[in-house]
């Protein structure tokens, strides 16, 4: 740890807002609503007050934030640009475009629900309906990691074996809107640990670039592989990342994922975001109580931690995923990528898939303790869905919804 | 930036740096785009969203811009721009030009809402938009830009409506309201008038805007060697018309005595054949109103333009 860092206490919306000033950005664009957050507001701000140089432009939406951005990026500039919910979805021409165009981006989103019906609390629904945009998608659990990963995700994007734009996914409300104590590194320190963006990725007097061409089908599928492999090798990247970031500022987080008391647990939870924090709790009530049940926490979703999970829920007997969403009409997209990634690896452990906190409807330790609760009696006898809607409010006929 | 000073029929540079695309004979478009880069030389950033001058030139491995240059969303060509520029700027680039490329759809419609953005922050760029009056790149559609009675796919002319039943919106005064810090129009019909205002718009401090008239042969059903022609005389008929907006005031460059017939210009164009005599009326009516209307409010040229030959550009 750096004898130079501050601590103070701040929103986790003010914790990006010192993460990216940490990280030295050119250009910073932004649209206000849709809905956005403060860590805008406070970056404003920095650039007012001169402890920020750079470009801020007040763009008139998300589509022109990122559009904005990209152009940024394309002339060698570091940049950042944030969203929430309706927002991300109001830009998704332009997410595509960012990771196809290889431009290294660094966005906030903070997680909020989708209309309709309007409703301006936290779930995962909207970046996880834009999983497949080509990103880098990081999902924190506090501010503190809110923080660092910001810095990290420069270091992983800007990597010349990645140069992927990174979606960094903040709890809206949850962890945008709530206080903690958080250790904002020294200038110093950061500027050592993440130098000046390099590409050749760009537009220059140097050598003239045409970028953003078309591609027809003779070579298409290419560049699409290349992009493909760069999110794969973005793993190994974002590992390393995270590893060194852990040497120079006392903090790391596992790399993709993370196992909290996983090693011999027999029932596994695999969560992703803030809920992570009651979950720990519920696991260490649960061990004190004896039952062998442990954790995943979910950070990358892409790269997708195929193997690293695989290699902790091998010796599970159950498997659950709690997502704060669900892909309508079949079942969660994290689950969707977990069973895969169990499958690969040859495990048929019984998987549920627990949807909860939709709309930003509370998700308590009870709740998680009775997920264990079903896990364990899953392990002895599958039941016939794994589909599960935490604390409906609403009759069904399908009979294990409300057990 | 260093003022530049327009060069002419003689002087303007030889080198090309727009050139190999696979543009239609006649392309007014890619004859804007020709010269303006031209004028602002190798030291530019070029922003061209989805539409012709991208499909054209920017085909992978064949790409045709000599500059840098960047395909934009479509919607994205301001805001894109906005970015290169703040990017190259933050990056302490001196002594260069962002310009942004775009047609009239792209422009007046999906590009309306980032065009705003840029010019309400007066971000340092030259924004051109080529106006063929139609989204000519996927097959002749109807833009907001489409002039009253043309026919296109999606404007028809059949027994029961003839052709587009809209007015051109007026991108010169949409610009002009949000109090731009240049604006002008020109055709490719008047080349020197058009060089000019590029040069002069490549040096404005804040948001600049050229709305260039550029015949499409393809879309309007015409000969691919009357592009010029017809350019000429849209202004000619006063169809469309030369002006500027700056310091707050807008100006005619040219204010005929008489116009050519409007007929005459409209009978060269397939899409413009189902017209009857009723719709020519109707045409001119809306072009007299709008002359009126001009001549009252602007500024005019200290001299009336004698002839359609002469281009007049003010400053």
């Amino acid at each position: 740890m750096s004898a130079a860092a501050t601590k103070v206490f701040v929103s986790g919306n003010d914790a990006i807002a010192l993460g990216v000033r940490l990280a030295r950005p050119h250009v910073i664009s932004a649209y206000p609503i849709t809905p956005q957050t403060t860590a805008v507001e406070r970056l404003s701000e920095m650039v007012e007050d001169g402890s920020l140089k750079c470009e801020y432009l007040n763009v008139e939406s998300e589509h022109s934030a990122l559009s904005a951005a990209m152009g940024a990026s394309a002339v060698g500039a570091r940049t950042f640009t944030a969203t929430s919910s309706q927002g991300l979805l109001y830009m998704a021409e332009c997410l595509h475009y960012a990771s196809g165009g290889r431009f290294p981006v660094v966005m906030m989103n903070a997680n909020r629900a989708l209309a309709l019906p309007w409703n301006i609390y936290n779930d995962q629904r909207d970046s996880l309906s834009l999983l497949d945009c080509g990103w880098i998608q990081i999902y924190v659990e506090d501010a503190q990691e809110a923080l660092d990963m910001i810095l990290q995700a420069y270091a992983v994007a800007e990597h010349p074996r990645v140069l992927t734009p990174t979606m960094v996914n903040i709890d809206g409300f949850v962890i945008t809107h709530t206080y903690e104590l958080v250790e904002v590194p020294a200038q110093a320190d950061v500027d050592a640990f993440l130098p000046p963006f390099q590409t050749t990725n760009k537009m220059s007097f140097e050598v003239p670039t045409n970028m953003g061409f078309t591609a027809t089908p003779a070579h298409y599928t290419e560049f699409k592989y290349q992009q493909h492999r760069a999110l794969l090798d973005a793993a190994a990247v974002a590992t390393e990342v995270d590893r060194t970031f852990g040497q120079r500022f006392g903090r790391a987080y596992g790399g993709l994922l993370e196992g909290y008391r996983a090693a011999d647990a027999e029932l596994l939870l695999i969560t992703l975001g803030s809920v992570t924090g009651t979950a720990r709790i519920v696991v260490d009530q649960l061990r004190a109580n004896g039952r062998k049940v442990g954790l995943v926490k979910l950070r990358y979703l892409r790269p997708f931690p195929a193997k690293e999970l695989a290699a902790l829920t091998a010796r599970a007997a159950a498997v659950g995923v709690l997502e704060k969403n669900i892909s309508l009409g079949y079942e969660g997209t994290v689950f969707t990528n977990v069973v895969s990634a169990l499958a690969q690896a040859g495990q048929n452990a019984p998987a549920l898939n627990f949807v909860a906190g939709l709309g930003g409807r509370d998700i308590a330790k009870t709740d998680i303790a009775a997920m264990f609760d079903r896990l364990a009696a899953a392990a002895l006898q599958p039941p016939p869905q794994r589909v599960f809607f935490i604390n409906l409010g609403v009759a069904t006929d399908e009979p294990d919804q409300t057990a | 930036m260093s003022p530049i000073k327009p060069p002419n029929a003689k002087t303007l540079s030889e080198r090309e740096f727009f050139f190999g695309h696979k543009g239609c004979a006649g392309c007014g478009g890619s004859l804007a785009l020709r010269l303006a880069l031209k004028v602002l030389g190798e030291r530019t950033f070029t922003v061209v969203p989805a539409g012709c001058m991208s499909a054209v030139g920017f085909v992978y491995p064949q790409l045709a811009f000599g500059t840098n240059a960047i395909i934009s969303t479509f919607p994205g060509t301001a805001s894109m721009l906005a970015g290169v520029a703040a990017g190259a700027r933050a990056l302490g680039l001196k002594d260069f030009h962002t310009v942004g490329f775009a047609g009239d759809g792209g422009t007046a419609d999906i590009g309306l809402q980032a065009l705003s953005g840029a010019i309400d922050r007066h971000d340092r760029i030259l924004y051109i938009c080529y106006d063929n009056e139609a989204y000519m790149n996927t097959g002749v559609q109807k833009s907001g830009l489409t002039p009253f009675g043309a026919r296109t796919t999606t404007t028809p002319a059949g027994q029961h409506i003839r052709g587009s039943i809209t007015q051109k919106k007026n991108m010169f005064e949409i610009v002009a309201a949000h109090g731009i810090d240049y604006a002008a129009t020109a055709s490719v019909g008047y080349p020197q008038d058009f060089i000019n205002k590029v040069a002069k718009a490549a040096t404005v401090e804040g948001t600049a805007y050229i709305h260039v008239f550029a015949p499409c042969p393809t879309g309007w059903g015409c000969e691919t060697d009357l592009s010029i022609e017809l350019a000429k005389e849209a202004v000619d008929s006063g169809l469309w018309y030369l002006a500027e907006f700056e310091n707050g005031e807008h100006r005619l460059n040219r204010d005929p005595r008489e116009f050519t017939p409007v007929r005459s210009y409209l009978e060269k164009q397939a899409r413009f054949a189902h017209l009857r005599d009723e719709d020519f009326a109707a045409i001119e009516r809306t072009r007299d109103a709008q002359w009126a209307r001009m001549r009252r409010q602007w500024a005019r040229p200290t001299t009336t333009a004698p002839s359609a030959a002469t281009p007049a550009t003010a400053g």
